[in-house]
């Protein structure tokens, strides 16, 4: 039998792809394309039920553990190097010029989510010296570019809510199990909450909404008045954090 | 000139080689924090800025205080501060470079630094920060060295010198009042947002800077054939003395706004600096300290007899320094940070590696002084 050049390479070329092409197949198929349209606003906004969370006080776990997941948010278990997107924090702690002695204790201790508010005036933006962290114009998503930051940390200085973090070592031992849709982070950078804008561009909901069974969380376009977000701040008294501070957060709370 | 830098005492090149010694185990360290991240530091989450960006505050202060002798002498025609004008201005260089340094070594990502210059971003402080101490750096290697090269030859500086040594008294001023607007234009932390931060700024550096020169003189006066005389000497102490009882009085104001309108935010800051909060009381030990030195260099600063007082000066001179280290080295920055904006306290203390990195700093710019007076002295004995 000969074996032209022809036919070898073709052999050599098969065969090296049933070698290598495996893992390289299984990487491609884990990329997801975007199924669905993506979903777009003018303005992204949230609003937390927190009566939904206090009937259901088992259940912020699921969606810090969601985000947290998604994001290749790593766990050092210890506060001084933590890392968090969205977590609990005692009312009086998030409203913290909001809260009052005499109220009951387990209204005080009421564990309420907290994240990035993605503000129209972001004072984190303001500071950044490499515009490392931007204001999307389409949307109002405070977004963060990991490659820019330089890692000085005036944003964190900065923002009045506590909602930014900085890898003060590797992050990648600490992360339980990588998700490869999403890239991992390096020492020296800071990290937040986007309002899971990969997933939007995706036609899929931010992991925490998606997450939460007691429909504690609603996320929606603050411009559109027929929207889901506006109906509640409609018929709600809702309140933000810091209001007074003049940085409009886009998450709104009701009570 | 530079060659003058390289003949020298006994004395001259052990010091020089204990400073390298310094820098090199610093540099040890800060290759370890290099590789393994800021975590080796005492920073966290709720205190992210501590020690290395004190150091840089405090430092653009000593920097910017050479205006205190460049501004009467070349502005006023006061002969007496001929002498040590050079001095000033060769204080300034180490102590921008000693900023940079600074605030290098409190990158995350070091090595992207540049990025402030690739991607401008005017609406950030930082960046104006950067222009401002790059710009200073750059004015005094130029006017230090133009002068003294004139001198080496027993000429008169340039005329085109002087437009540049004119723009460096408004640039001095400059540098001190952008750092400050660092801290002073963020919402999110009462403490540092107070509209007489920047005039506190300048008043505590015109009253360190000046008490280091003195003590600079002083030294050299011992050290070396270099004698600046008296007059300037008390010159710089009545100028430390009034810049001192601004400092103060500024403080002062801070400590009457916050504690009367009584407004939490801002007192409890305060608070957290001079009796702590809930048994955290890191700071509080230092901050009594930093005030039992200002008022006490105070009492020895003020009254003519004792200023005049060589000795008594100097023990003036060295209380006031370290008031004010304390003061902005220590506490302003890290109780800016205390409690955090949720009311929840984490305390600061700086580690062993992070002290390390930091004396290592100090020796550059002491190594850099060192090489920069020799020089300095050198062309002066040579002339003379």
């Amino acid at each position: 039998m000969g074996l032209d050049r022809r036919n070898f390479i073709k052999i050599a070329g098969l065969s090296t792809l049933g070698l290598a092409g495996k893992p390289a197949v299984d990487a491609i198929a884990r990329i997801r394309l975007p199924e669905e349209a993506p979903l777009t606003a003018k303005r992204w906004a949230m609003v937390i039920d927190l009566r939904k969370c206090r009937e259901n006080p088992d259940c912020n776990e699921a969606c810090i553990h969601a985000c947290h997941k998604v994001h290749n948010v790593p766990d050092f278990k210890n506060p001084k190097d933590e890392i968090k997107w969205i977590w609990e924090e005692r009312f009086e702690h998030a409203f913290h010029d909001q809260s009052q002695e005499y109220a009951d204790e387990s209204h005080r201790e009421l564990p309420a989510l907290v994240l990035c508010n993605h503000c129209d005036d972001p004072p984190c933006v303001r500071v950044c010296p490499t515009e490392a962290t931007w204001k999307r114009d389409e949307d109002g998503v405070v977004m963060m570019d990991w490659h820019r930051c330089i890692g000085c940390r005036y944003c964190l200085a900065a923002c009045p809510y506590g909602a930014r973090s900085f890898n003060w070592r590797d992050p990648r031992p600490f992360i339980e199990e990588i998700e490869p849709d999403f890239p991992t982070r390096m020492r020296g950078v800071v990290e937040k909450c986007t309002f899971c804008e990969e997933r939007l561009a995706r036609g899929e909901m931010p992991a925490c909404v998606e997450a939460c069974d007691a429909g504690a969380l609603t996320f929606g376009d603050l411009e559109d008045p027929e929207s889901r977000v506006r109906e509640l701040l409609r018929t709600h008294f809702t309140i933000r954090r810091k209001p007074g501070l003049g940085t409009q957060p886009s998450v709104y709370y009701i009570i | 000139m530079l060659e003058k830098a390289l003949s020298g005492s006994r004395g001259y090149w052990i010091w020089l080689a204990v400073l390298v010694g310094i820098i090199f185990i610093g540099f040890l360290f800060w290759l370890k924090q290099f590789h393994q991240g800021l975590m080796i530091t005492g920073l966290s989450r709720d205190v992210s800025w501590g020690f290395y960006i004190a150091q840089f505050t405090f430092l653009v202060g000593v920097a910017a205080s050479a205006v205190m002798v460049v501004l009467p002498y070349y502005l006023h025609n006061y002969r007496a501060f001929g002498k040590v004008v050079i001095l000033g201005e060769f204080l300034a260089i180490p102590s921008v470079i000693m900023c940079m340094t600074f605030i290098f070594v409190d990158m995350g990502q070091p090595f992207r630094i540049l990025n402030v210059f690739i991607h401008p971003t005017p609406h950030s402080m930082m960046f104006w920060d950067t222009v401002a101490l790059g710009g200073y750096l750059l004015l005094n290697l130029l006017i230090g060295w133009t002068t003294l090269g004139a001198e080496r030859k027993s000429i008169p500086p340039p005329k085109w010198i002087k437009p540049f040594i004119i723009i460096s008294i408004p640039w001095a001023v400059s540098i001190h009042t952008v750092t400050a607007f660092l801290y002073a234009g963020l919402a999110a932390r009462p403490f540092w947002m107070t509209a007489v931060l920047a005039p506190r700024f300048l008043a505590s550096a015109f009253s360190s800077g000046p008490a280091l020169l003195i003590l600079l003189i002083l030294l050299l006066r011992k050290l070396t054939d270099f004698d600046a005389g008296r007059e300037p000497v008390q010159k710089l102490a009545v100028i430390a003395a009034y810049a001192m009882s601004v400092n103060v009085f500024l403080i002062l104001m801070e400590v009457f706004t916050a504690l009367y309108s009584g407004i939490p935010e801002h007192s409890i800051h305060l608070k957290y600096m001079f009796v702590g909060i809930e048994g955290n009381m890191a700071l509080v030990p230092w901050m009594w300290l930093s005030s039992i030195l200002a008022v006490f260099t105070l009492l020895l600063i003020i009254p003519p007899k004792t200023r005049r007082n060589e000795a008594v000066l100097a023990v003036a001179c060295v209380t006031l320094f370290l008031s004010i280290w304390i003061d902005k080295g220590m506490g302003m920055i890290v109780a800016g940070y205390v409690p955090n904006p949720l009311g929840e306290v984490t305390q600061y203390f700086p580690t062993v590696p992070e002290l390390l990195i930091s004396l290592m700093v100090y020796a550059v710019g002491a190594l850099i002084i060192t090489v920069l007076y020799k020089v300095a002295l050198s062309v002066r004995a040579s002339v003379a």
